[in-house]
């Protein structure tokens, strides 16, 4: 038998005063994602772009502009799907795995940020040893 | 996880068929029937209806069963007119009120169930419980500091009063929350747009002066966030407000008090 108040279970342990930058966030970073996508669809297909070698990697990559548009690139999308995914987990995962979903998701996120970031600044400066 | 399957003692299972006799124009009602006292299963139920000697709307269908064929099923209604919000139901797949929902802009049987993902008390009178006491956690009253001038009421002019007149026009018949999957999954922590379009109506309220303190209570990843602009609650409202919008722009105050 449960004696709590339906009132009490509803206020739960108070608002948490966040949210609002979560989804602010989001936007900013769906907006931003527009032309950054746009562009990297348009130098796929016009410059006829073939990532099979380094070589051939590092003639489009090595340019300033494109390497710091793909990090850019990389960055917002790495953020936008982390934000994206804790909205699911939240939504659909109950019960302790909850916690346990959010913090993989998010040590996943950001080691595939740093790692993708990496490699875009070793291919446009460095040599493969 | 969220539950996607139901749990065995919830699963419908197929009812009696109460057939009509010597009508010409008849019309089947497909019926969630539920009795917590007998132990069994939920189950569908049909009932042949004489349409020529039957009201217009589903609810004058459900009257007939109840009167003539099967006292035995039992659902809420009172006022018949779409201002008391008792006999919202889940109707052809679309929540709306029994009352104001024509049986002949329903195309083959009509199906009727208790509003989505409730807990069922029996039939079609679904518990309301948490619904009501979400709508209390938002206050629902004039908040105010400044003390009411003395000889007269609080005054407000014709354009502020206008912001207020839609969402003060929701008579809490619950459709549009339990049309929200966002609701369905999280019914105990989400508001549901119910509340939200309430909250709503007391922060555009220029006589209000909690607003602040009503936009800290809703800054909530649950509370409000879990409203992901699906806008099945504009859909479902029987009354034609905008719970969707109205969240909306909860959601720009919000944002704007930050900048």
């Amino acid at each position: 038998m449960k004696y709590r108040t339906p009132l009490s279970n509803v206020l739960g342990l108070g608002s948490s005063k966040t949210g609002v930058h979560h989804w602010w966030v989001q936007r900013l970073t769906a907006v931003a994602l527009i032309p950054l996508t746009l562009w990297f669809a348009f130098a796929i297909v016009s410059q006829r772009l073939d990532f099979s070698s380094f070589e051939s990697a590092r003639e489009f990559i090595g340019q300033p502009i494109h390497a710091l548009l793909l990090i850019l690139l990389t960055f917002t999308m790495l953020h936008h799907s982390q934000l994206g995914i804790q909205v699911i987990v939240e939504d659909y995962v109950h019960g302790p795995l909850k916690v346990v979903g959010l913090i993989a998701s998010k040590y996943a996120h950001i080691a595939a940020g740093v790692a993708a970031i990496y490699s875009i600044v070793v291919i446009s400066v460095g040599q493969v040893s | 996880m969220a539950q996607f399957i139901l749990p065995p003692n919830s699963r419908v299972k197929k009812g009696k068929h109460f057939k009509a006799e010597g009508a010409k124009n008849l019309r089947k009602f497909v019926v969630y029937r539920y009795d917590p006292d007998s132990g069994e299963n939920p189950r569908i139920d049909t009932y042949d209806i004489d349409m020529d000697k039957c009201g217009p709307m589903v609810l004058d269908a459900l009257i007939k069963i109840k009167n003539e064929i099967d006292p035995t099923l039992t659902f809420r209604r009172s006022c018949r007119e779409g201002i008391c919000g008792s006999c919202a139901m889940n109707i052809d797949g679309a929540n709306t009120l029994a009352c104001t929902q024509a049986n002949e802009d329903i195309k083959g049987a009509v199906k009727i169930y208790p509003l989505p993902h409730m807990p069922v008390v029996k039939d079609l009178v679904p518990d309301l419980t948490n619904f009501y006491a979400q709508y209390a956690s938002v206050k629902p009253w004039l908040q105010t500091r400044t003390p009411p001038p003395p000889d007269q009421e609080r005054l407000q002019s014709k354009e502020d009063q206008e912001k207020i007149n839609s969402p003060s026009a929701c008579i809490l018949c619950a459709c549009c929350s339990t049309s929200c999957p966002s609701y369905w999954w999280n019914e105990d922590r989400y508001l549901g747009p119910a509340a939200l379009l309430a909250s709503y109506r007391w922060l555009v309220d220029t006589r209000d002066e909690a607003t602040g303190e009503r936009l800290d209570e809703l800054d909530d990843p649950f509370r409000l966030y879990r409203c992901h602009t699906i806008m099945n609650c504009t859909n479902a409202c029987p009354k034609d407000l905008n719970p969707a919008k109205a969240i909306g722009e909860i959601k720009q105050m919000l944002v704007e008090r930050q900048h």
